[in-house]
């Protein structure tokens, strides 16, 4: 059998301390930070990472030390290293943790790529709505500057890197990287339009990168057990591990360190499978952005390639399942309103076409109007998908086309019924289980 | 009757009082240290005057401008923009219910009623003062559904003052505001104790938790490690 799992990240989350500068030494933190900045020069660090393979964790795929590469040098400006901390794609639930648990991790990651692209400044733009993991940021911050690992000369090396933990106030679309840097500059977090791209004119439009902060955090262990180790994870175009989040309808929700490549049935095994008494409908492979799978897809290896040649995106692994007592418009509905109150404003086939699905798909789920709704609201999709200015017009429109493709009858049912077929006291955690009495 | 009320435009901010002026003084230079660009600071500094006054007011606006050499008309645009400056005092607590898809079918949508009923407010309202339980001697809370959390694998969840209440239901839910409101300590899930909705501000502003202690509150979830363990059990390492 092949392995399967890969606590990497998550390794040593079961020791009490391991949010700790003293609990993440004892598993080999700050080992890789000494090997990059004393063994390798900038460029030998790039690629290493690039042969890695690793692909950006934060949803887009694109190859890390590949967007390292892009900065360019020797061009007299001041480089930007930035976390992009701002989970907050529904169903995604990785990073949270992970900074809660494992915050060196990361930080020794910044230490890493900012060295690599010669930048002395780095930000770890975390959203706002999570207390604790700002406390546990801004403790690991201090701790790391007090220990040398932060701050001037760092072992000794002559190289220097700030690091400040950036707050944000509310707004998914700050996660877009080019909002998130106009969100760091002070500004309504708006995205940008490209080129010129982040690599070229980024924060203060200076050559800047951006980086998922789980994409950053895997970096120090590739230094530590080299490229080909984390080449032995993952399939040939989709290599290393990462975490698979599973919630919903499962027996025990939670994160899965594996392998790229996964299916979710073997995942399920791991976790129970769906609760009691139920079965699989529906579910997301990386977050709602992505377009919805059925029973059809419990095979698909979770990698970037295949889950494309199935019709959706890989995203954020973000596993939102959902069993047969959950009405597919109801949750379709539930996320348009998401994008509607999420879109930022700037273009109009997002601002608008948003708030136009809304309407339409509360009539559709009151169960009024006729098919011709179906088509209208696919009609409106069809002008926001691919016209939108950024990537969150796109998103908005997966659920509503690929639930229409998939359950265009539950739809159609709702119209024949005058309202929601389904009972939503059924789809509740506290549900009585489903026993044969009824 | 406001101004607003009558049709007439605001009166411009006074700012704030000398006093609370230098007081802030000393935190929001720090802010402004951290950043190579002074306007960067923004959001912090937007995050510390809710601190002070529990919302972002026309005086708090006045003050970042000031900071940052804005216009009011810049900061208010910005502090519009984000969900998380509030425009209406907040009560000692902000409680979010998180009624995104996942959170909204498996029980949120029924929290977020139940704490409305309970409550008597509607989203975004505040609970009056002297209205609810009898306790609460002056305290109040905010109610307000928010969007997902990133705490998907503990749905349903809440927050109270951005801290993660994991794995909830209606009675645990009421619990915690009547809790909250007759000043008994409560823990978070994942946390500390939690403290009051202009202290947890400042901590957002980018400042550590004047309690020493609060950063090693709350341990590891069990479905933060449901992997590992599974891992652990196979013995399966990377």
């Amino acid at each position: 059998m092949t392995l399967k799992l890969a606590p990497v990240l998550s390794r040593a989350w079961d020791e009490q301390d391991s949010y700790t500068l003293e609990g993440y030494r004892r598993r080999e933190g700050y080992t890789a930070i000494r090997k990059a900045l004393t063994e390798m020069t900038p460029d030998e660090v790039i690629g290493e990472v690039k042969e890695s393979g690793l692909r950006g964790r934060g949803g887009g795929g694109f190859p890390t030390g590949v967007k390292w590469s892009f900065i360019p040098q020797g061009d007299g400006k001041p480089h930007y290293f930035v976390v992009n901390a701002d989970e907050s794609e529904p169903g995604t639930c990785k990073d949270i943790p992970t900074m809660l648990a494992n915050p060196h991790e990361l930080i020794e990651g910044i230490v890493i790529g900012s060295y690599a692209i010669r930048s002395h400044q780095a930000f770890i733009y975390v959203r706002g709505e999570v207390t604790h993991v700002a406390r546990r940021l801004l403790a690991a911050v201090r701790e790391a500057y007090a220990a040398g690992f932060l701050g001037k000369d760092i072992l000794g090396s002559g190289f220097d890197l700030d690091l400040t933990v950036h707050v944000g106030a509310g707004a998914y679309i700050c996660g877009e990287e080019t909002a998130l840097l106009d969100s760091l500059e002070g500004r309504r977090g708006q995205p940008r339009n490209r080129p010129p791209f982040p690599a070229v004119e980024g924060l203060y439009a200076s050559p800047t990168v951006v980086n998922n902060v789980e994409s950053v955090a895997s970096v120090p262990s590739i230094l530590r057990n080299g490229k080909d180790w984390f080449r032995t994870f993952g399939s040939e175009k989709s290599p290393g591990f990462g975490f698979f989040s599973l919630s919903g309808h499962v027996a025990r929700p939670g994160q899965y360190e594996a392998g790229l490549g996964v299916t979710l049935r073997e995942l399920l095994e791991l976790a129970g499978g769906i609760r009691h008494g139920h079965r699989l409908k529906f579910w997301t492979p990386g977050g709602s952005s992505t377009p919805l799978f059925t029973d059809e897809h419990l095979d698909v290896p979770l990698d970037f390639e295949n889950v494309a040649s199935a019709g959706s995106i890989l995203g954020t692994r973000a596993l939102q399942v959902f069993d047969e007592t959950t009405c597919v418009v109801r949750a379709a509905l539930r996320w348009t309103e998401f994008y509607a109150h999420e879109s930022c404003g700037k273009c109009t086939p997002c601002r608008e076409g948003t708030y136009w699905l809304v309407q339409a798909y509360r009539r559709l789920e009151a169960g009024q109007g006729d098919e011709a709704e179906l088509e209208k609201l696919l009609d409106i999709c069809d002008n926001i998908n691919g016209r939108a200015f950024c990537a969150l017009g796109d998103g908005a429109v997966s659920p509503i086309v690929s639930s229409i493709k998939y359950f265009r009858d539950e739809y159609l049912e709702h119209l024949r019924q005058g309202g929601c077929p389904f009972d939503p006291s059924r789809t509740t955690v506290w549900a009585p289980a489903l026993t044969g009495a009824y | 009757m406001s101004t607003a009320e009558l049709g007439l435009p605001a009166v411009p901010a006074k700012g704030y009082p000398q006093d609370v002026k230098e007081r802030l003084d000393q935190d929001a230079d720090a802010v402004i240290a951290r950043y190579p660009v002074k306007r960067s600071a923004l959001l912090p500094l937007l995050h510390l005057v809710q601190s002070e006054e529990g919302f972002v007011s026309g005086d708090g606006i006045k003050y970042c401008a000031d900071k940052l050499d804005l216009t009011t008309a810049e900061v208010s645009g910005v502090a519009t923009f984000y969900s998380m400056y509030k425009r209406r005092q907040v009560g000692d607590y902000h409680v979010g219910v998180c009624t995104n898809t996942l959170c909204a079918v498996l029980g949120g949508d029924e929290i977020f009623a139940t704490l409305k009923e309970h409550l008597g407010v509607e989203n975004d309202q505040r609970t009056e003062v002297s209205a609810g339980v009898p306790e609460a001697q002056g305290r109040s809370l905010t109610l307000e559904h928010i969007e997902c959390n990133a705490a998907c694998d503990f749905a349903p969840m809440m927050t109270v003052n951005w801290e993660l209440f994991d794995n909830m239901t209606p009675e645990k839910a009421k619990q915690l505001v009547d809790d909250l409101l007759a000043g008994r300590e409560v823990v978070a899930s994942r946390g500390p104790a939690v403290c009051s909705f202009r202290e947890t501000e400042r901590i957002l502003a980018g400042f550590e938790d004047r309690r020493q202690d609060a950063v090693h509150g709350g341990t590891i979830a069990p479905e933060s490690i449901v992997g590992l363990r599974v891992a652990q059990a196979r013995g399966e390492s990377a």
